[in-house]
């Protein structure tokens, strides 16, 4: 039988040794890891704005980059959808920025084809990160993508499939009397023959309260981009203009 | 197979077939009914688990005499969830996008029956190299099992094999439809219950 301070000892030495090994893994591999993230909420930027991997087509790191750097313009908002140009989007943590919110833009050949806003808030039991894109009606969903998750995988991780984001496009989030409404995710299937299913996609069987969390976060996070995209609707007549 | 002693080659060769984790003690089946949607994702989740399995048992066996009885399932446990945040962290590098399918499933090998049961029952008693095999043996075994599960999930669930397309498009053009029951769970539990009921009938046929 082994002595209590060896017990002690063996035990913290084991911690020690393995807390060390693994720190230098972690400080090793960092780099990489977070380039690949940041690739990730680029792939999912493009993904939103329906530029999108063929069937069986891999994009490497360096793809999803130039297609980034090739369609997608980012421009800064302040709360009253104004433009700010001396803030770069480095600095904005569109998670908890309440002054400064990132729009990206999906510009070809100098037409904007669609407007992606991230949309971030609570499921069940954890925070999902994603982004909303909009055609350039900004009435009209063009795709939406989540990207970062930690609900149960089949029930509340099921947002991240393509079943359940392509069920929002074509849905409208402004109501017929130009109000902003939103999009919903009900308990169960759509009634398609009801005028509310313009703003409605079906739920997530097992996933109430992920649903439920997404409808309430998409309604926030469209609310702070509204006064840019009211005067985005306004002006929406053909050809939408580049400045505002 | 001369080269090594019987004792060894049983190491090895054992849970492979007779005394499978998986279809034979029944363990570890969490992962397999979640990682057997496409086989590319079984064959990464193999080699996770090998990787665990041949290292904390060896590790373990190293430093057997050392490990004080009464902590040992913490030392253990330390060990293998070193190993396996390791492992975690090097997928989250070098292979993103499958460390994003696989989810909590590569970080939940820390509980995974077969690495604690094979730690504690065997690397504790055994030198090194036979826990390295048992290891290896062990962790071959599930993988085994996984890749067949995937194999037939896959194949008859997506008309795929590692991603490539194998059931051709005149199939579909006639009529042919993909199962989806088998990309859902229950197509798992069915698989396994069939691999299971096939190996016992196959073992016991050896047995007489």
């Amino acid at each position: 039988m082994h002595s209590n301070s060896y017990v002690l000892v063996f035990t913290a030495i084991v911690t020690v040794i393995l807390g060390f090994l693994l720190s230098m893994a972690s400080s090793q591999l960092k780099v990489l890891t977070e380039e690949n993230v940041a690739v990730d909420m680029k792939k999912n930027i493009l993904r939103a704005l329906d530029i999108r991997e063929s069937e069986g087509e891999v994009w490497t790191n360096e793809t999803v980059q130039s297609l980034y750097d090739n369609y997608i313009q980012t421009i800064i908002l302040d709360s009253d959808g104004k433009e700010i140009k001396e803030v770069s989007i480095e600095i904005v943590d569109a998670e908890v920025d309440t002054t400064y919110f990132p729009l990206f833009t999906k510009v070809v050949n100098q037409q904007i084809e669609g407007y992606a806003i991230p949309v971030i808030g609570r499921g069940l039991w954890s925070t999902l990160y994603g982004y909303l894109a909009l055609e350039p009606d900004a009435i009209t969903v063009k795709g939406i993508q989540f990207y970062k998750h930690k609900e149960t995988p089949g029930l509340g991780g099921e947002v991240e499939k393509d079943w359940f984001t392509n069920n929002f496009i074509g849905k409208k989030v402004v109501g017929e009397n130009g109000n902003l409404v939103s999009i919903q995710v009900l308990k169960g299937k759509v009634n398609e023959s009801s005028k509310e299913s313009f703003h409605q996609v079906d739920g997530i069987s097992g996933a109430t309260m992920t649903s439920k969390g997404v409808t309430n976060f998409l309604k926030e996070d469209l609310l702070k981009y509204e006064p840019f995209f009211k005067r985005v609707r306004e002006k929406a007549t053909g050809a939408v203009a580049w400045q505002y | 197979m001369a080269i090594l002693k019987k004792a060894y080659r049983t190491a090895i060769s054992d849970p492979l077939m007779r005394n499978n984790p998986i279809s034979f003690q029944v363990l570890g089946i969490c992962s397999a009914l979640a990682v057997t949607v496409r086989v590319d994702q079984a064959v990464i989740m193999t080699g996770a688990v090998v990787f665990v399995l041949t290292m904390s048992n060896s590790i373990v066996s190293l430093i057997r005499s050392l490990i004080p009885h009464r902590t040992r399932i913490i030392i253990q446990l330390s060990i293998i969830a070193g190993l396996v945040s390791f492992i975690d962290q090097v997928l989250q590098a070098y292979m993103y996008d499958m460390s994003k399918q696989l989810t909590v499933f590569v970080a939940l090998i820390i509980t995974n029956c077969i690495v604690m049961g094979r730690a504690d029952a065997f690397a504790m008693q055994n030198s090194p190299g036979k826990s390295f095999l048992d290891g290896l043996g062990n962790g071959l075994g599930y993988g085994g099992i996984l890749i067949m599960v995937s194999f037939f999930r896959e194949l008859l669930g997506s008309g795929t094999l590692y991603g490539y397309q194998i059931i051709p498009n005149w199939l579909y053009e006639n009529g042919y439809e993909n199962l989806g029951l088998m990309v859902l769970s229950p197509g798992a539990f069915i698989v396994l219950g069939l691999i299971v009921w096939l190996q016992l009938e196959f073992t016991k046929s050896e047995d007489k």
